[in-house]
């Protein structure tokens, strides 16, 4: 059951950023049902494969919410539990921003903002060039739409009609200091004047993420974006929609109280 | 060395159906019969320098070998973090074009020169800085990026420079060639300013100098063989470059030296720390940075006399 998974994520991300006295915990909330979605239900992929020329490829490109990837990967059988006690630490392999095929299933390195559309662009087109049937799907943040190099990719997409990408907007409505709202306001028109089909999801909602994930491309020849409203810090209540939690590391007090309502 | 840049990707194109080229709209008609012959291997991506670098890396990651071109100081420092990120850090096998090194956009102005692209790409880790000195050596790099499966930096002149090859080259990355020999000094060159290098050596000869001139086409890694050997059998090394005087050729072979405690450039002839004030040709910018024959020659042989200073 999916929310399972999700409760599962949520739990390990309190953990990481506890044990690892990391930041970003709040980021890392409000995309795991976006990823629990993807990894155990959408994505074509298996995990005992991860170098599978075909496999269906996802890039986390707001990398600061990598402990949700981390948790989800984990979780789907990439590699095993034990290596999140890699995070954060001397010598690890699991970095606060994934490292370039740093652990099974991790695509590409993000972490500077706004890359991640650009490569997945790269990587649909390489599937085009060389007719592979293989799909990229790019998980951005509200906040990371600042950045232009975004935009550029968004206007490179669909004219170069790769319907086989699919951006993926964890919108929770704040960037790192401040609401995103009124600057991406309206913000599905402004996919949609970039050439997009967009579609607006509750980003919580688990089944619906992946019954509207599940009939990309919405329009053959054109590229699909998915608007998820999401809340930052989802499923702990003192963490939602407050940005301390975007730098604050939980404390053992934090960590016993998140996991009562997480697993309650 | 635009043609001759075409030449060359055509020929690695004709081997390897992984090579396609992007552009940031730059490169009117001269890839005109590149996209006839390879449909679908040519992309003008538009004025977009930091998403072409980043489609790069993706097409690189997935099994492709993009080669990315744009006006030099675009191509390398509008995007500069997507040339660090999405494709050093992930070893990528991009070559990104820079058309046009040092003063060769003369009258375009400071924005379009390039002279500190040497010293942002060569400090880059897995970064391969390839700066052909003629035509002939742009077209065999070409050939030689296209095989290297890893990031490269390939700087090349515009139009009009001169072969100094008088037929192909043995052309290996990181294997410096040798244009003149000599005994009394050497010059070692990079990119578009070596046939002043190669005059300022026949000059010297009239004077009975016997001046060394490589042309150390690779910037990164350096042809350490080459270097020891103008140390040990040359009396001086002088460097010259048409790009700045902080981070280039120069300043490569200076720290080269320093860590292998062999003696360093006497000067570095290349441009001063400062954009141009005035506009004018190649030709002038490269006078009014002291780039000319006659003040090089001037240069070397007082040099050579036992001046103090450059």
């Amino acid at each position: 059951m999916l929310q399972a998974r999700a409760r599962a994520v949520r739990a390990r991300i309190l953990r990481m950023a506890h044990d690892g006295k990391t930041p970003h915990v709040a980021s890392a909330l409000s995309c795991v049902d976006l990823l629990v979605a993807l990894y155990f239900s959408v994505l074509r992929i298996d995990p005992a494969k991860p170098g599978d020329p075909d496999r269906d490829r996802l890039l986390l490109s707001k990398g600061h919410g990598c402990m949700a990837q981390y948790g989800a990967l984990a979780e789907r059988g990439f590699f095993p539990e034990s290596t999140l006690a890699e995070y954060a630490r001397d010598g690890g392999r699991l970095a606060e921003h994934p490292g370039p095929r740093c652990v099974p299933g991790i695509e590409a390195a993000t972490g500077s903002l706004g890359h991640g559309l650009p490569i997945g662009a790269g990587m649909a087109l390489a599937a085009k060039l060389r007719g592979a049937s293989y799909r990229v799907f790019v998980v951005l943040s509200d906040g990371e739409c600042y950045e232009g190099s975004v935009w550029e990719a968004a206007l490179f997409t669909p004219a170069q009609h790769l319907d086989n990408l699919t951006a993926i907007v964890d919108y929770n409505g704040w960037s790192a200091m401040d609401r995103t709202s009124p600057a991406m306001d309206p913000f599905a028109e402004k996919w949609r004047a970039f050439g997009w089909c967009v579609r607006e999801i509750d980003g919580h909602d688990i089944e619906a993420v992946v019954s509207v994930l599940a009939a990309v491309p919405f329009e053959p020849g054109r590229p699909s974006a998915v608007i998820a409203r999401t809340v930052k810090g989802k499923g702990v209540s003192f963490m939602e929609n407050d940005l301390e939690w975007h730098y604050r590391p939980p404390n053992d007090d934090d960590l016993r109280r998140a996991l009562l309502e997480i697993s309650g | 060395m635009r043609a001759a840049f075409v030449r060359g990707l055509t020929a690695a194109a004709r081997q390897d159906p992984r090579v396609l080229l992007l552009t940031s709209d730059l490169g009117f008609k001269i890839f005109d019969e590149f996209a006839r012959e390879f449909p679908g291997r040519f992309l003008n991506v538009g004025v977009a320098e930091s998403n072409m670098i980043g489609v790069a890396a993706g097409l690189a990651l997935d099994g492709m070998r993009p080669f990315a071109y744009s006006i030099a100081p675009f191509a390398t420092l509008r995007c500069l973090e997507q040339v660090r990120n999405d494709v050093c850090y992930h070893q990528a096998a991009v070559t990104i074009v820079g058309v046009g090194g040092g003063y060769s956009y003369g009258p375009n102005g400071p924005t379009h020169h390039a002279l500190e692209d040497i010293a942002v790409m060569r400090v880059l880790p897995n970064m391969t800085v390839l700066c052909p000195g003629d035509p002939v050596e742009a077209e065999a790099a070409v050939c030689a990026a296209a095989a290297q499966g890893s990031p490269v930096y390939l700087r090349i002149g515009r139009a009009g420079d001169p072969a100094m090859h008088r037929g192909p080259v043995r052309f290996e990355i990181g294997r410096a060639l040798t244009l003149r020999e000599g005994r009394d000094c050497a010059l070692v060159s990079t990119g578009n300013i070596l046939p002043l290098a190669v005059e300022v050596s026949d000059r010297l000869r009239e004077r009975s100098v016997s001046c060394r001139v490589l042309s150390m086409h690779t910037v990164k890694p350096l042809d350490d063989a080459a270097l020891r050997a103008c140390a040990e059998e040359t009396r001086a090394l002088f460097t010259i470059e048409e790009h700045s005087r902080i981070g280039g050729l120069g300043s490569a072979i200076a720290e080269w030296s320093a860590m292998n405690r062999v003696p360093g450039p006497r000067c570095l002839f290349g441009a001063e720390d400062r954009f141009a004030s005035t506009t004018g040709s190649q030709a002038y910018l490269r006078a009014l940075n002291g780039l000319t024959v006659e003040k090089v020659v001037a240069s070397i042989a007082a040099q050579l006399a036992g001046a103090a200073s450059c």
